[in-house]
């Protein structure tokens, strides 16, 4: 039996989201795959024209709606839902518009969802982290059950452009309800790399002691052509914003060179990192348990050594 | 009709636990280890707590499914201030989705305004029970809340997003799942865990709510993660910055 993929893009209306691409090479790991994205959007042009263009992938399709101008899960998931009878597979990516929108498609198809699929062992058979990555989990869908899932991003690797997929616009099919509004966004705009894509993290932690000593790391971060991440507590303490925190409950990322300063490496933060290439600690406790994790280690004081590396660079 | 707040809650292991996969790989050890409310429920219940608090419902009901000894964890909730407490047994584990139709059947008999969950358990890591609940209610969710503003009839909610902040309008009554930054959950007493001894506890039978759990996922092994090698100590700023020359890592 072959597969029949339906992926939620996820966009910000202009540009399609990273973690379209990776649920796409998810879905390519599927034996014999046919690969959908749907798109909602309140104009869907430019991002399906992105989406058309990724290698693997056989069909676009659009759903327009003033709605759709906002992610918003409960008027995209019954469209969704509405649209899922003829694929075997529905998959979002694992960022919080896919955990957000994906759970509320399960429901409305009556069928479980597997969150966070990190490899697929076959059409029906995949593996996820459990206890913030601390046990890995093979689960296995009946055969006879359309699977709903979310792809851990930090576990693929982008599918490539190069793909010339045909666009169908759909009609809406559904009206979608008004209990919900968009009110407003503040996303932070900067000109630094993007934390989840970023080849190069600079970390901090509850040692930085205020927002002031976090400009530190952004200089070293702008040397490095790095982005800046930080730990639960980091953020908690107002030193960074939320969108920085990396961990279980922050963001998973995979970066070439993951450099954590002033980080203990509780399991909450590691389980956010733990496919980064090459990871490094500066720490002045010797037993901070995130050396236990680093590739490279130096035991000291941040307040010296990060201006050190900045001046060696 | 009373103003009320169903608050979902699940007895996890313990957040400082460092698990051990059992030797068969059929899960995780659970014998003997410590067992907690879930972190992300705790802040829900404390939000719940704070709104009573500032007069704006009038009675907070804790829920959860599971075996007997879930009773623990629902004393705590209610030696935290909870009302009352309802606990539907299950010895098995429910999937999210059956959690959620057990939750609507309680939300049918208590008529909440609003509906608060953590955005996740520490255990399975799974994150959709309020997102299933809600599409199951046909109602409004607003998932990873850092902030919780209610007016007449509706709520503003602050949530916490890859990009930022994003703020929701949602007409009540809705689910809203909660973040870690949402509050710092209280303290408990002595005296309170005395006085939550006598606040009321009701036991239900799956048959009796009129639902039978669903398997759709079955367990195939639980393994340990891959192990990092072991790295190497560097002795000053420059021989780190020597060593990631050589690995490649600093832009040219
Ligand atoms: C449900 C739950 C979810 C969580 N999710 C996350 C998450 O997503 N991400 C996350 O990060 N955490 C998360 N946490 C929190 C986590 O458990 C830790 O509390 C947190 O990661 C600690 O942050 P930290 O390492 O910055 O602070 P600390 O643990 O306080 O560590 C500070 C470190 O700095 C070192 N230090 C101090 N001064 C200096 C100096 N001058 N120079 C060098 N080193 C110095 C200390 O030796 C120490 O190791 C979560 C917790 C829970 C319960």
């Amino acid at each position: 039996m072959s597969a029949s993929i339906l992926i939620i893009a996820e966009h910000d209306g202009a540009a399609l989201g990273i973690g379209t691409a990776k649920c796409v090479a998810c879905a390519a790991t599927v034996p014999q795959a046919e690969i959908t994205i749907v798109v909602c959007a309140s104009d869907a042009s430019a991002v399906a024209r992105q989406a058309a263009a990724l290698q693997g992938v056989s069909r676009v399709l659009t759903v327009e709606h003033p709605i759709h101008a906002h992610p918003l899960a409960a008027a995209i998931a019954p469209q969704i839902a509405a649209l899922a009878g003829p694929y075997t597979h529905v998959l979002g990516p694992s960022s919080t518009f896919g955990k957000d929108v994906m759970p509320r498609i399960a429901a409305l198809l009556d069928t479980a969802q597997v969150s966070d699929i990190m490899a697929v062992e076959g059409p029906h058979r995949f593996r996820r982290p459990i206890y913030a990555g601390n046990a890995i989990v093979t689960v296995a869908v009946p055969e006879d059950t359309k699977v709903v899932g979310t792809v851990r991003t930090a576990s693929f690797h982008a599918a490539a452009a190069g793909g010339t997929a045909p666009i169908e616009k759909v009609d809406a099919p559904v009206e979608p309800p008004q209990h919900t509004r968009f009110v407003s966004t503040s996303a932070a705009t900067s000109d630094r790399p993007d934390l989840q894509t970023a080849a190069r993290v600079i970390s901090g932690g509850r040692a930085l002691g205020s927002a002031e000593a976090f400009q530190m790391l952004y200089q070293l971060a702008d040397k490095l052509g790095a982005a800046v991440g930080a730990s639960r507590a980091a953020v908690d303490a107002g030193y960074a914003p939320n969108e920085l925190q990396v961990g279980q409950t922050g963001k998973i990322i995979a970066p070439d060179l993951y450099v954590a300063v002033g980080i203990s490496g509780a399991i909450q933060h590691l389980t956010g990192i733990k496919d980064a290439r090459t990871i490094v600690a500066i720490n002045k406790d010797p037993e901070a348990p995130i050396f236990e994790v680093a590739d490279l280690g130096l035991v000291g004081d941040l307040f010296e050594i990060v201006p050190q590396i900045e001046q060696l660079l | 009709m009373m103003k009320r707040i169903v608050v979902g809650i699940k007895r996890v292991v313990d957040y400082n636990v460092r698990i051990r996969i059992k030797p068969d790989g059929s899960g995780v050890v659970l014998d003997g280890v410590k067992m907690s409310v879930n972190p992300f429920d705790e802040i829900a219940l404390e939000e719940a707590l704070r709104i009573k608090e500032r007069g704006l419902a009038e009675e907070v009901i804790v829920a959860t499914i599971g075996p007997p000894d879930c009773q623990s964890q629902l004393r705590t909730c209610l030696a935290m201030g909870a009302d009352r407490a309802v606990h539907v047994l299950s010895d098995a584990p429910t999937e999210p989705l059956t959690t959620a139709h057990i939750l609507l059947k309680l939300i049918e008999r208590e008529q909440p305004f609003l509906v608060l969950l953590g955005k996740q358990a520490i255990d399975e890591d799974n994150g959709q029970t309020g997102q299933m609940l809600a599409a199951l209610w046909q109602r409004p969710q607003a998932t990873f809340a850092s902030k919780i503003e209610l007016a007449e009839g509706k709520a503003q909610v602050t949530r916490e997003v890859d990009a930022g902040l994003e703020i929701l309008e949602v007409d009540l009554p809705a689910v809203v799942t909660v973040d870690l930054r949402l509050n710092e959950p209280r303290y408990v007493k002595l005296p309170e865990i005395m006085k939550a001894k006598k606040k009321p506890l009701e036991s239900l039978s799956l048959e009796s709510l009129g639902v039978t759990p669903r398997a759709h996922l079955t367990t195939v092994r639980v393994a340990a993660p891959p192990q990092r090698q072991k790295g190497i100590r560097v002795d000053n700023a420059a021989a780190l910055v020597a060593a990631l020359k050589e690995k490649g890592l600093l832009p040219s």
